[in-house]
């Protein structure tokens, strides 16, 4: 007979259970679209920080002093030890190769340039553009195009593996060359692809394939730092503590090591890069931990208000249904049904409701997500699947709970004033 | 008369038009809220970014060097909106004859702008310096005082600190800027500036600076620039998805209790006819109502939506949120508007139906 009922109210007063369950469905899918937008933008924006180029830098451990002004390097060619460039695929083998987007090799050479009857001394700065490199089995891309966004190039970017170069701005114009011209550089004849522009030291030099500095070196397999961009976790006071001190606490140290905190991917890169010391740009990695905290505050912040204004819409429409139908309650009192089946019977229909709305509002909530991903980030947000069995909880929580009041207050009508239409 | 029925309306039953009175005010303060957040998180994001250091650098051209009142000059065109640090760069050598940049400094100012230097110990006293982790070893390996000689003129220094970055700073050996101008004669030769504002007013800030110093290359960081436009605009156009979505959802929820609100007083409206009273009359009272009631609920929701908002910036940001008063009218507009619409419908659909029909209960 409840079976009866319930199928029976749902079949015969279609249009108004219609409505509450869109307002069941608008209001998950909302809370669902928050949630998941509000889980992945972490990930997300800390993609984005990448764009402020290399947290962390590789520099051999025997290392003699830099004397740099301005990006023009003083120190004789020949003192200075060197990173082994065949080590460097083994950065992709490293616990945490999926968080490192990218590395760029650097090693600059001094050379001079032919320019008439004078030759002008020039540094070449070797490093990768966009190189393939193999790791076992596993073959990815790497360099400046992923490390250095901000460098922009007119004309084309040389292929690693060519003696293609590339001009900086400021250069060209103090040579008068541009895209497309040949250069006598040290006796060799390397061809100008692009004219580089990057506000930087770059902006005085030639910029070209790691090859062809080593070559004017004279030492082949040379690298003199690695810039790596990796997407990190903002440091708390587990990463701050000295790596050494972690050591005899084992759970501490397995915990700070499959961390990806700054500190502990720089040490990984140490143990995959011999006799090397690596550490981070604070510019760059102090700054982005706080940014990313902020936003993600802000996000969850945002997220509480969404899930508040959606069970309120929720309530408004589960206690505008019931109140509406005050009729058939006292129809079903007068006909000698207690309070408890009465109210049985609504949340019965409520739960109903819930369960139904908030599959749907799943699914479409879920398309929203996707689509605020494709239109601020164009790639997909990552849903876990355990939002499904919390957001269908939500919703029945929700809707028992904007329900509740009106039923409590449904029960208390006198079935003779109800049915006569006084109440 | 009219006035008498809307204040009525109101005392009669307080319950029905509380609750509704309610759904407004939730949805109104929602709204305020996000919408002031929305306006508000751009200039508190810019002020995190600008821990990322200087976004504006000023170079003296190849063969020239910077004007000696040229720091100065920066000053007053940025105001309160930025900060300017002078750098001087000389070669210097040590005992041993090894090669070591010095540089100078305003020492004050690069730890306000430099905030992520990582320092053990700042110079105060005149004859001290801060030595970069790999100078450290080289300058002054046992932590005592060290000379320098530059042109043949001796500067004896105590190390204060040392200093970390990860970057070229490690290399270099950092003094006073009036020590290292007296002992080398070497002026700055850059000017390192963290503006602050919108992008629009740090181009303008560029541009004053550049007719004010001809003699000089001002340009902006663009790793710096570039980063942060990219982060907030993915920033703000995820919060203007989602500030849409929960201004719709309580649109809709204010809809909903509205339309019931009236609907539920139907009987009103049925008498309000039998007894002779014009459709006109009838949709301007329950219109009038509507409208009042939505004008109430603007104005308290947003009083309480500017003090969520307060809370938010409080919470997250650690720094007091500008009430934003141009949300208002917005707020104001859309709130009648909702009301409006939400009364007018069922009396539309009502309209048509026998007033005794109603009055019978059906």
């Amino acid at each position: 007979m409840f079976v009866r009922m319930l199928y029976q109210s749902f079949c015969r007063q279609r249009r108004r259970k219609l409505l509450a369950g869109i307002a069941i469905t608008l209001g998950v899918s909302v809370a669902t679209a928050m949630i998941a937008v509000a889980t992945d933008i972490g990930d997300k924006i800390n993609r984005e920080l990448r764009t402020y180029g290399a947290n962390l830098v590789v520099t051999p451990d025997e290392d003699t002093l830099d004397v740099e002004i301005g990006g023009v390097n003083l120190k004789p060619a020949s003192t200075g030890a060197y990173l082994d460039e065949a080590a460097l695929p083994n950065i992709r083998g490293t616990f945490w190769r999926h968080n490192i987007v990218g590395f760029s090799p650097m090693l600059t050479a001094p050379a001079a340039v032919q320019n008439g009857s004078a030759a002008h001394p020039v540094q070449v700065l070797g490093t990768y553009f966009s190189k393939q490199l193999k790791y076992g089995d596993e073959s990815f891309t790497t360099g400046v195009r992923i490390t250095h966004p901000w460098w922009k190039v007119s004309g084309a970017w040389p292929g690693d593996e060519s003696s293609d170069v590339l001009l900086g701005e400021r250069l060209a114009q103090q040579l008068g060359r541009k895209a497309g011209d040949q250069l006598e550089v040290s006796g060799r004849k390397l061809h100008v692809v692009g004219i580089l522009s990057t506000d930087g030291a770059e902006d005085n030099q030639i910029v070209a394939p790691l090859a062809v500095a080593q070559q004017f070196l004279g030492k082949p397999g040379a690298v003199r730092r690695l810039l790596v961009s990796a997407m990190t976790k903002p440091e708390d006071a587990l990463s701050r503590r000295d790596p050494e001190s972690l050591k005899s606490n084992p759970e501490l140290w397995d915990r700070w090591y499959c961390s990806p905190y700054v500190n502990s991917i720089a040490y990984q890169l140490q143990e995959a890069i011999p006799h090397s010391k690596a550490e981070q740009i604070r510019q760059v990695a102090q700054n982005e931990g706080t940014v990313l905290e902020r936003i993600k505050g802000l996000m969850l912040l945002v997220t509480l208000a969404a899930l508040l204004a959606s069970a309120l819409a929720v309530s408004a429409a589960m206690a505008t249904a019931i109140f509406e139908r005050r009729s058939e309650v006292g129809l079903m009192k007068a006909l000698g049904a207690g309070n408890a089946a009465v109210a049985t019977l609504f949340f019965a229909e409520a739960a109903l409701l819930a369960l139904l709305g908030g599959a749907a509002g799943y699914g479409f909530g879920n398309l929203m997500a996707q689509q605020i991903g494709q239109w601020v980030f164009n790639s997909r947000i990552a849903v876990q699947p355990v939002l499904f069995p919390v957001v269908i909880a939500l919703a029945v929580i929700v809707t028992f709970a904007g329900s509740a009041a009106s039923i409590r207050k449904a029960m208390k009508f006198d079935p003779v004033l109800v049915l006569r239409g006084d109440a | 008369m009219f006035f008498r029925m809307l204040m009525r309306a109101t005392m009669v039953k307080p319950g029905r038009v509380f609750s509704a009175l309610m759904a407004v005010v939730v949805a109104a303060s929602v709204a305020t809220a996000m919408m002031n957040l929305y306006v508000d998180v751009q200039a508190k994001l810019r002020k995190e970014f600008r821990s990322y250091g200087a976004n504006v650098v000023v170079v003296a051209r190849d063969g020239q060097k910077l004007p000696p009142d040229a720091l100065s000059q920066v000053e007053n065109i940025l105001g309160n909106s930025g900060l300017a640090v002078p750098f001087a760069y000389a070669v210097a050598r040590t005992e041993q004859g090894a090669p070591v940049v010095v540089a100078g400094t305003d020492m004050e100012r690069v730890r306000k702008l430099d905030a992520w230097w990582s320092v053990t110990g700042w110079p105060s006293a005149p004859h001290s310096a801060l030595i970069g982790t790999r100078a450290a070893s080289v300058v002054s390996p046992d932590k005592k005082s060290f000379t320098l000689t530059f042109e043949g003129r001796k500067l004896a220094l105590n190390p204060a600190g040392t200093l970390r970055t990860g970057a070229g700073e490690d290399s270099r050996v950092y003094l006073d800027l009036k020590e290292f101008t007296a002992w080398t004669g070497v002026p700055p030769s850059s000017i390192e500036i963290g503006a602050s504002g919108t992008p629009d007013e740090i181009n303008g800030v560029i541009g004053r600076l550049a007719s004010a110093l001809p003699g000089a290359e001002v340009r902006p960081v663009r790793q710096i620039v570039e980063g942060e436009a990219r982060v907030l605009g993915k920033t703000r156009a995820t919060l203007l998805a989602a500030v849409a979505m929960i201004i719709l959802t309580a649109a809709l929820c204010v809809l909903a209790t509205l339309t019931a609100w009236v609907l539920d007083r139907r009987r009103d409206f049925a008498i309000m006819k039998a007894l002779g009273a014009s459709e006109r009359l009838v949709n301007g009272f329950f219109a009038a109502e509507a409208a009042a009631l939505g004008a109430v609920g603007a104005v308290l929701g947003f009083a309480i939506g500017i003090g969520v908002a307060a809370w938010i910036g409080r919470v997250n940001f650690h720094a007091a949120v500008v009430p934003r008063f141009g949300v208002f009218p917005a707020v104001f507009a859309g709130s009648v508007a909702l009301a409006l619409i939400s009364a007018v419908l069922p009396i539309g659909l009502l309209r048509r139906v026998q007033p005794a029909t109603i009055l019978r209960g059906e």
